[in-house]
């Protein structure tokens, strides 16, 4: 019976989901059949790419529900200085994007805030010059995920201060301890070895940052509804920390095998220096490939299933979109916890090979 | 470029700015508040129920050393019980066996002083019936040769007589 009402409560937040969807499709529709009249109301073809992209990208403001949104602040750096407004300035009473007249006549273009010429086309040399800092809803959800993360764990941090080592922790402390555990035994101290306690805090850090944006991403209303770990821009910024972590803490038999391979005869050195160089920036790189890739596929598989009732335009799709896309957002919550540690795992095993010490110099003569 | 050709792989200037501060901000508050206290206190809380078990096992193994040194000590008493109790009875055995020789051996003593006493009270006794029966000769003989003279068939009778009056005893 339970499992029954919390299938149903699925269904009831995703129908919800998928009523503010359709008004807001609506809104986008219909200023754009009034302002073309040429092309009469032959109602405009549902574009899935677009309304999928749409959702998985990022945006200047943050949408709650139907036509309320929430503005975030704009910060753009340009050669006439810093200037920063509102979100809600580069959008009309239709929530269409607006010129707003700044330092330059600002418009949002796919999301992307550009400088527009006087009638209206897009000045490419201008906007590559405006350095764009907004805080975006990615970045309003990431700062979301650090409040989040900072109540819990100084929360946690805390409790172990003041409950100290004889009692048993309790409450959300008890809830965090085995996933610290998990990550210290399973992660870090397999992959690193004896020396993991000095990274554990980066570890850590890493790992419920990814996890937290991860099921943030997953709910679909505020304060989730970012896809902030599907981004590739927080990818690369992790992917680069533990490029950093890594090879700040390389020794020398790791830059020794990278540049000049013991035991091998020089003209294998001389090959195999590139590939290993090479190898030093794919680490990283494949990183921020798998969990931008994993977190978008999830993303864009639950939107195509919700996006399958209005390509068939029937409420009766729902029937097979619905329960698929509660399969899918299942195996996401999985893909969640997998992808963090992953991300955690193997940034952890390249450390480890940053730090391996090697005993075995003499065999390589 | 390449990049541009999708906006989802184009890495915004702006989140990865706001992404760099956060996580450096984010990475030292916690590790000063949250990861080295919890670390510790897991560390520590290890270390207290490691040191616990092995002091336990430490304290099961002296209890079992002690327990080994009672049996042995036990063992040792009963068997110094035995031994002396071994040695009582030989000891009283020696000791009867010792009485008996001595009671047998002065039996024997007392029996052959008393046949050497017997045999010389009877050679005592008689010497002196000898030396009684010498001296009664001599008396019977200086009667005789006394009355010989007066008369014979006197003479006779009195021998007689005296023959009758000697008493061997």
């Amino acid at each position: 019976m339970a499992r029954m009402s919390v299938k149903s409560l699925l269904v009831a937040t995703f129908s919800l989901f998928i009523l503010l969807f359709s008004t807001v499709s609506y809104a986008n529709d219909n200023p754009q059949g009034g302002n073309t009249a040429g092309e009469g109301h032959a109602a405009k073809e549902f574009d899935v790419t677009e309304t999928i992209l749409e959702h998985i990208k990022d945006d200047h403001s943050w949408h709650l529900w139907g036509h309320t949104t929430l503005p975030l602040p704009v910060i753009l750096y340009s050669d006439k200085g810093l200037e920063v407004f509102s979100s809600a300035k580069l959008m009309d009473e239709h929530h269409e994007p607006a010129v707003y007249a700044g330092n330059y006549n600002y418009k949002t273009i796919e999301g992307k805030v550009k400088v527009v010429n006087a009638d209206g086309t897009v000045d490419q040399t201008l906007s590559a010059k405006v350095w764009d800092f907004s805080i975006t809803k990615n970045v309003a959800s990431l700062f979301v995920s650090i409040a989040i993360l900072l109540l819990v764990f100084l929360t946690v941090g805390g409790a172990y201060r003041k409950r100290g080592v004889k009692s048993a922790p309790k409450g959300l402390q008890s809830f965090m301890e085995p996933i610290v555990l998990f990550v210290r035994d399973e992660v870090a101290k397999p992959n690193i070895g004896h020396k993991y306690a000095k990274y554990m805090p980066f570890l850590l850090t890493i790992f419920f940052l990814i996890l937290i944006n991860n099921f943030l991403g997953l709910i679909p209303f505020f304060p989730g509804g970012a896809n902030v770990s599907g981004n590739i821009a927080f990818t690369m910024t992790l992917a680069v920390f533990v490029f950093i972590v890594v090879n700040l803490n390389g020794n020398k038999s790791y830059w020794q095998h990278i540049f000049w391979m013991p035991g091998m005869h020089w003209s294998m050195k001389l090959f195999l220096a590139p590939i290993e160089l090479i190898g030093v920036f794919t680490k990283p790189i494949s990183l921020m490939i798998r969990l931008f890739a994993n977190i978008t596929a999830g993303h864009i598989l639950v939107l195509s299933l919700i996006c399958l009732i209005f390509i068939f335009k029937t409420v009766f799709a729902s029937a097979i979109a619905v329960p698929f896309a509660v399969f899918i957002g299942l195996i996401e919550l999985l893909v969640a916890f997998l992808q963090a540690y992953i991300f955690t795992m193997l940034s952890a095993m390249y450390i480890g090979m940053a730090t391996e010490e090697h005993h075995h110099e003499a065999a390589h003569h | 470029m390449l990049l541009e050709i999708n906006p989802l792989v184009l890495p915004d200037i702006g989140l990865v700015f706001w992404n760099t501060i956060a996580f450096i901000v984010l990475f030292f508050v916690l590790r000063a508040f949250a990861w080295k206290p919890m670390l510790k206190a897991i560390h520590d809380r290890e270390q207290g129920i490691e040191d616990a078990l092995s002091k336990a096992d430490k304290m099961k193994a002296d209890i079992a050393a002690m327990q080994s040194e009672n049996e042995a000590l036990l063992a040792k008493a009963r068997e110094e019980r035995a031994t002396m109790i071994k040695e009582a009875k030989e000891t009283a055995d020696k000791m009867v066996a010792d009485a008996k020789d001595k009671a047998k051996s002065e039996y024997d003593r007392i029996v052959s002083d008393a046949q050497v006493a017997i045999n010389q009270q009877k050679n005592a006794a008689l010497t002196d019936v000898k030396n009684q029966v010498g001296s009664l000769v001599v008396e019977v003989a200086e009667k005789v040769l006394r009355r010989e003279l007066a008369n014979k068939s006197e003479q006779e009778s009195y021998i007689k007589q005296l023959a009758d009056g000697v008493k061997l005893n």
